[in-house]
């Protein structure tokens, strides 16, 4: 997957939204902050979750890890993959590491989310600080 | 915030891109570029640390040994020059202000390697310079003096022998294991002991804070035929995890008695004094009512430190450690649990988040360190 093709949080996830629904992970940077990634605990299929609240937790060696949902929406599948194969998450943040798939229940909410480029600008705004 | 201590390291790691992070007031490396590649190292070919967090404190004069002797709980007094011990040093009531290596230099000189605190092993210094009583010691703080480097792994011996030039000509091969002497390393001045925090054979380097810089860039350069990586703060952390060995803030505080927490050996009841003696002889003699164990993880969220342990819903202790180890592949714990529920085999939960995680006691340590192996 592109990430040029991707909208990202703040908070280090990003969502590709398509036709019926949307695919959520985590960004490059974040998986290589994390690093070593050992465990992931994901939300039942079906849940409903608002934007902001804790979709996924991670564990890595170096520590435990929060993934929020990007916008409000359903919980529609998960990567089960990674339940045997987490560093996956660590080697193709984009493409095989990806988390959950969503159904979103409010579209207008990801013109808020940054595009590659202001997030690669965030990035840096943040390792100035 | 107070500004963070740096190490004579700190450049290096910059430039060799490490992920830093505040560990005990100093900007320290977590990781450089896995921790898990930097444990594998450690545990199959070589790995180098910077420890010059850790402080170092000079004890001289004619009491050097017999002081100590009465500050820590472990028995020094027949320590030959050039041996290293490993010992908790006890408030009077028990609890532990701090765990620390002793090396005996000779009669009138003993080092003290303790942890690292933000103000240079303050707390440390002063304790020690409290209790000087009657005896003739000159007490000195040197932690910022020093800089130290720990080069662990099968492959240390290899790579460091022909580097090291040790006092009266005696090859690196034959200091064995809690020893120490002096030489020269690249022609600066080092001690150096057979010593670590991760279970395998390896290295501990000690020199001044200014010749650091040039050692752990020849160590470095040496060590690449070697498969040597550097290793931040995670990969300690782990390796030291698995082989059981206690972390201060962690296993031990002020609040744990060293009879608790699996150090009961090295507390030596027939020392006729030392600090903590009356105290820790009650505990002996009316029992311990909790013990540290280790804890097996099939599957779940990792433990971290201070989680709650239940039984039947009941609090019976807290996690003290708890991570993957990489070399095991499998999740483990440390526990500081009420006695009835530390026997092998016993179930007990973890609680983390909103749920209970399941964990059984097991044997300590999780992998035996490569001199038990």
């Amino acid at each position: 997957m592109d990430p040029k093709t991707l909208r990202f949080t703040g908070e280090h996830e990003w969502i590709e939204a398509g036709k019926t629904g949307a695919k959520v992970g985590l960004s490059d940077y974040a998986q290589e902050e994390l690093s070593d990634i050992v465990y992931v605990e994901f939300p039942p299929i079906g849940k409903k979750v608002a934007k902001g609240e804790t979709l996924v937790i991670l564990e890595s060696v170096k520590a435990t890890s929060e993934v929020y949902a990007p916008v409000n929406g359903e919980v529609t599948n998960v990567n089960n993959d990674l339940e045997q194969n987490p560093q996956k998450i660590n080697d193709d943040p984009y493409g095989e590491g990806w988390l959950v798939e969503m159904e979103i229940s409010d579209p207008a909410q990801l013109s808020e989310l940054m595009d590659d480029h202001a997030y690669q600008d965030y990035l840096k705004q943040e390792e100035l600080n | 915030m107070e500004e963070l201590l740096k190490t004579p390291l700190h450049q290096e790691h910059i430039e060799l891109k490490a992920r830093m992070s505040p560990f005990a007031g100093f900007d320290m490396p977590v990781l450089y570029t896995s921790i898990i590649e930097e444990h594998l190292a450690v545990r199959e070919k070589a790995g180098i640390f910077d420890i010059s967090h850790m402080g170092e404190i000079e004890i001289r004069g004619r009491d050097a040994l017999s002081f100590t002797d009465y500050l820590v709980t472990n028995s020094l007094m027949k320590m030959k020059d050039g041996d290293v011990k490993y010992s908790p040093l006890c408030y009077p009531d028990g609890g532990q202000l701090d765990d620390l290596f002793i090396y005996k230099i000779k009669d009138d000189f003993v080092l003290l390697v303790v942890n690292a605190s933000p103000d240079y092993s303050l707390k440390d210094f002063e304790w020690i310079c409290r209790h000087q009583g009657e005896f003739e010691v000159e007490i000195t703080n040197k932690s910022a003096d020093y800089g130290d480097l720990a080069v662990q792994g099968p492959n240390s011996e290899e790579l460091m022998g022909p580097l090291v030039k040790l006092e009266e000509d005696v090859p690196l091969q034959q200091l064995r294991r809690f020893k120490s002497k002096y030489g020269e390393l690249l022609g600066k001045k080092i001690l150096i002991s057979r010593t670590g925090y991760t279970g395998e054979d390896g290295f501990e380097i000690y020199s001044e804070a200014q010749d650091t810089v040039d050692i752990w860039n020849g160590i470095l350069e040496a060590g690449k035929k070697f498969g040597i990586m550097p290793c931040g703060l995670g990969a300690r952390d782990t390796t030291r995890f698995e082989v059981g060995y206690w972390l201060y803030g962690n296993e031990i505080d002020e609040t744990v008695n060293p009879l608790e927490s699996g150090q009961g050996w090295t507390v030596k009841f027939d020392k006729d004094k030392f600090i903590g003696k009356e105290a820790l002889l009650k505990v002996k003699e009316k029992g311990i009512s909790r013990n540290l164990v280790g804890l097996y993880v099939p599957r779940g969220r990792i433990p971290r430190h201070n989680m709650e342990v239940r039984n039947k819903g009941g609090n019976i202790g807290y996690i003290t450690s708890g991570n993957y180890c990489p070399s095991l592949k499998k999740v483990y714990a440390m526990a500081l649990l009420d006695l009835p529920y530390t026997e092998k085999g016993s179930k007990v939960n973890v609680v983390i988040g909103n749920k209970e995680v399941e964990a059984e006691v097991v044997d300590l340590p999780f992998l035996k360190p490569v001199n038990k192996r």
